[in-house]
């Protein structure tokens, strides 16, 4: 069994109210120097496959197919060791 | 003429379209289930509005991949009408069928209100009854509504007269002021190239008769019923 996190983001060119509103209140709460916040979602896949490369490749497409909007956000797959 | 309003799960707007095709227009209604794959009978598919699969991972994400659209696909590719509603657009829009996607709105309220919005093609099947720079008032309900498309696909767009509805002001006047959500470049509504698929984050059939508070909504169905008698 293997493990990969996915980290999906909004394109660094889209803005992002939610990260936006976030910092204000950080930054309301006394947090200073914060250059930039962005929110994100994080999806953890186990998936039964032996090969890494093989595993890495069925992800990478399931990001691309349903996971991720290629219009609006990126992703980065992070493959993990056995588990 | 027939029309089949295409129910997924946490579809919720789908009794609303079916009230205002069979006791407004008066033309013959149908439900089809998402799993259903049966299209070719109806002359017009309306994708409601709601929160099909609650939402999850994007709005509209999951919904594209229910059986029935595929066949909405291969509807829409043979010219067949379609209408994506709130909801339904967001489905149209990650299915591919029509282009740019929808982001959270802006000021990340859900935002349930009469608006303006200014009729800016009405050479459409979906739109021939009314006057080009009409303004119509119909409402929105939705937390993503910030309709998003690059720089590119923006001018395209305007390029093929394919903006069919912008946000405005009573008067008419498009502008940030006049912009409930974020959307590039006021975007309420578009059309595909091709002309067949219309996505609108307005609902029609919330403002279809005078008894809601508008009945400007009508002007899509009743458009839409001219186009196709006119066939």
């Amino acid at each position: 069994m293997l493990k990969s996190e996915i980290y999906i983001t909004l394109k660094k060119k889209i803005v992002d109210p939610q990260g936006l509103t976030i910092k204000h209140a950080l930054e309301s709460m006394g947090y200073k120097g914060l250059d930039e916040v962005r929110i994100g979602k994080f999806i953890t896949i186990k998936i039964d496959c032996q090969n890494k490369e093989k595993a890495k490749k069925k992800i990478d497409n399931m990001c691309r197919k349903l996971l991720a909007n290629p219009i609006t956000e990126d992703y980065n797959v992070k493959m993990k060791g056995d588990k | 003429m027939k029309f089949g309003v295409i129910v997924f799960p946490g579809s919720n707007c789908e009794q609303d379209c079916f009230y205002a095709i069979r006791d407004i227009l008066k033309q013959p209604a149908e439900y089809i289930w998402h799993k259903n794959t049966k299209v070719d009978a109806y002359d017009c598919l309306v994708l409601p509005g709601g929160f099909s699969y609650g939402d999850y991972l994007r709005t509209g994400a999951v919904a594209r991949f229910s059986p029935v659209m595929k066949s909405v696909t291969r509807f829409a590719h043979r010219g067949g009408l379609v209408i994506g509603i709130c909801n339904g657009f967001q489905i149209l829009l990650e299915a591919g069928l029509l282009p740019g996607a929808m982001l959270r709105n802006k000021n990340l309220h859900f935002i349930c209100k009469h608006v303006h919005i200014k009729l800016e093609n009405n050479a459409t099947p979906f739109t021939n009854l009314g006057k080009r720079d009409q303004i119509l008032k119909i409402p929105i309900a939705h937390n993503e509504g910030n309709y998003y498309i690059d720089t590119k696909g923006l001018k395209n767009l305007t390029e093929n007269k394919q903006i069919v509805f912008r946000y405005c002001s009573e008067q008419g006047e498009v502008g940030d002021r006049f912009n409930p959500n974020g959307a590039i470049g006021n975007v309420a509504g578009i059309i595909n190239k091709q002309g067949n698929v219309l996505g609108m984050m307005p609902h029609p059939e919330r403002s279809a008769e005078k008894l809601l508070g508008s009945d400007h909504g009508s002007l899509i169905f009743k458009s839409t019923l001219k186009w196709l008698k006119g066939k």
